[in-house]
């Protein structure tokens, strides 16, 4: 139950109660004790929405940052993984395998906004020793949604 | 020109559906809850393989019964999932949707005098391709306070000596019934004893929300005496690559064979290549797609409860067949009514039977907004219906 019902509000954390306990056949309350649950042990951390900016007149810039550290003793990485996550403008950080460390997605109001956080608070943190900033310049799926505009229903309306 | 025609054919009645659809063309701003085929995009994978075999350049004709590899799959799928196991070289023909394997397995079967048993309602083709093949169709009514499931009586009943073929159209279009092991039992008993062969169209086999589908020709002393017809385009949402397939004792397959080589020659060869990928890769997607169907048929089972509509609960295919008879109206007049108050499109029972007079066909191959939509307007319909009294 646990899976299902995570897999259903992942895609729409919008769903009501109700509707959560008709679509899954189970009691209203049992619905709501799991979600309670669920939320209190961190498995479930937040209920956001998914924009797409490029569709309002709110001008946003994203960036992809890829970072390289020298990790610290004791503390791995997590020290620097840290000292960047606390900025607000800073989206996501991953530490990942390969040819560099850490992977951070940052959003800002402008190209400049995005260079300035990089050039003065990034690369200065003393255990980086060097990024490569992508921007974004087209989403074309995120979260597991197509931004693009959905197709019409092309089937014809009454079929045996 | 009308009496150079084929008395025959021109006696068949066009398909109730095709009457319905000329009025709902007439109405573009409609939504519809009449859709007979899934409301997902064929998964990216198959679609990715079909474009590939065109890539390749393997456009040209296959073997009359199909690839040798796609027969491997469809061989290794049905012992995987229904447990029945064939030989893909003499048992198996790949066909242009489940409708062409109903046809030539008709035609391959039937002697002037046969008679071939139809549990209706049901799918809206093996009546006339019964008469089409010379066959005699013999009705069997299912029932509502049965589940409009086949019961062992109701067989019984309809058999006379000339019986050849019984039609077993389960997980139901449009009931939405399901046979489930016990119920096929008895069935099978019968037709063994009285030597009756089976059609078994499983084209909804893997949308099931009960237990997994039972095939009638995993039951013993069964596999001989059926054709098992499946496809790929309820389960992967495939219907307009037109790809079907029927598993039988290979003198039938042969017969078979011979009438799609003169009729048709081949499967479409791009939609046989894809269709390897759906047998290979596909059952995540089915999984998803089960998963997705199952929930709107919950919420539609929950919101006839709350308006009081009478309904059975279905557990099979993508249909609800709720019961309209307390409006006493006829099915073609509520949809009718239905359609220009509300806009929107609904399959009367009675397309699929003179013994679906009194039921519709409720569709939910539709996302749950859509379906939200429309029962919203269809509670509204009916409680304007009710105040009338």
């Amino acid at each position: 139950m646990r899976e299902k019902l995570l897999a259903i509000i992942e895609k729409n954390s919008k769903i009501d109660m109700r509707e959560l306990a008709v679509i899954m056949g189970i009691p209203e309350i049992e619905v709501a004790n799991e979600l309670k649950a669920l939320e209190e042990e961190g498995v479930i951390c937040g209920y956001h929405t998914l924009i797409d900016w490029e569709k309002t007149s709110i001008d946003k810039v994203s960036a992809i940052i890829e970072v390289r550290v020298t990790p610290q003793r004791g503390k791995g990485f997590d020290h620097i993984a840290e000292r960047i996550y606390k900025y607000p403008e800073v989206n996501s950080v991953y530490l990942i395998s390969g040819g560099y460390d850490l992977l951070v997605s940052i959003e800002g109001k402008s190209l400049k906004e995005i260079s300035l956080f990089v050039s003065d608070k990034l690369s200065t943190q003393e255990s980086v020793l060097s990024t490569a900033t992508h921007f974004v310049l087209k989403k074309y799926k995120d979260h597991g949604t197509i931004l693009a505009q959905r197709e019409p229903d092309e089937r014809i309306m009454i079929t045996p | 020109m009308i009496n150079k025609l084929s008395e025959e054919v021109v006696k068949i009645k066009p398909s109730g559906i095709r009457k319905f659809f000329d009025v709902v063309s007439e109405m573009p701003d409609a939504i519809s809850l009449g859709v007979g085929e899934p409301d997902f995009d064929t998964p990216w994978h198959i679609r990715d393989e079909g474009i590939y075999s065109l890539e390749k350049g393997r456009t040209f004709y296959t073997s009359n019964a199909g690839l040798k590899e796609l027969k491997e799959e469809i061989c290794h799928y049905l012992k995987r999932r229904v447990g029945v196991e064939y030989s893909y070289a003499d048992e198996v023909i790949v066909t242009v949707g489940g409708s062409e394997a109903i046809d030539i397995g008709l035609r391959a079967l039937i002697n002037p005098g046969d008679e071939v048993l139809i549990p209706q309602p049901s799918y809206v083709s093996y009546e006339p391709c019964a008469i089409l093949a010379g066959a005699k169709p013999v009705i069997i009514e299912l029932k509502n306070e049965d589940q409009f499931r086949l019961t062992k009586e109701a067989l019984e009943a309809a058999i006379t000596p000339n019986t050849k073929i019984l039609i077993l159209p389960f997980p139901n279009n449009p009931t939405g019934a399901v046979m489930e092991r016990k119920d096929l039992e008895e069935i099978a008993k019968i037709v063994i004893e009285k030597d009756i062969l089976v059609m078994s169209d499983e084209i909804y086999s893997e949308l099931t929300y009960l237990e997994e589908h039972v095939s009638i020709a995993s039951l013993p002393g069964m596999k001989e005496r059926t054709i098992l017809i499946n496809g790929f385009s309820k389960a992967y949402a495939m219907t307009g690559w037109r790809l079907g397939y029927a598993c039988g004792p290979k003198e039938i397959i042969e017969q078979m064979v011979k009438i799609h080589q003169f009729a048709i020659m081949c499967a479409p060869t791009n939609s046989q290549y894809a269709a390897i990928s759906a047998l290979k890769n596909g059952d995540e997607d089915v999984s998803m797609m089960r998963e997705a169907y199952n929930q709107r048929r919950r919420y539609l089972v929950h919101a006839f409860k709350e308006m009081g509509l009478e309904c059975f609960e279905p557990f099979g295919a993508f249909y609800m067949f709720p019961c309209i008879r307390e409006f006493n109206m006829t099915s073609e007049e509520f949809a009718t009514r239905f359609l220009q108050e509300e806009k929107v499109a609904i399959v009367p029972g009675t397309a699929f039977g003179d013994c679906g007079e009194g039921f519709l066909r409720v569709s939910y191959a539709y996302s749950m907004e859509n379906l939200k939509e429309a029962i919203g307007r269809l509670e509204r319909f009916i409680g304007r219906l009710r105040s009338e009294g």
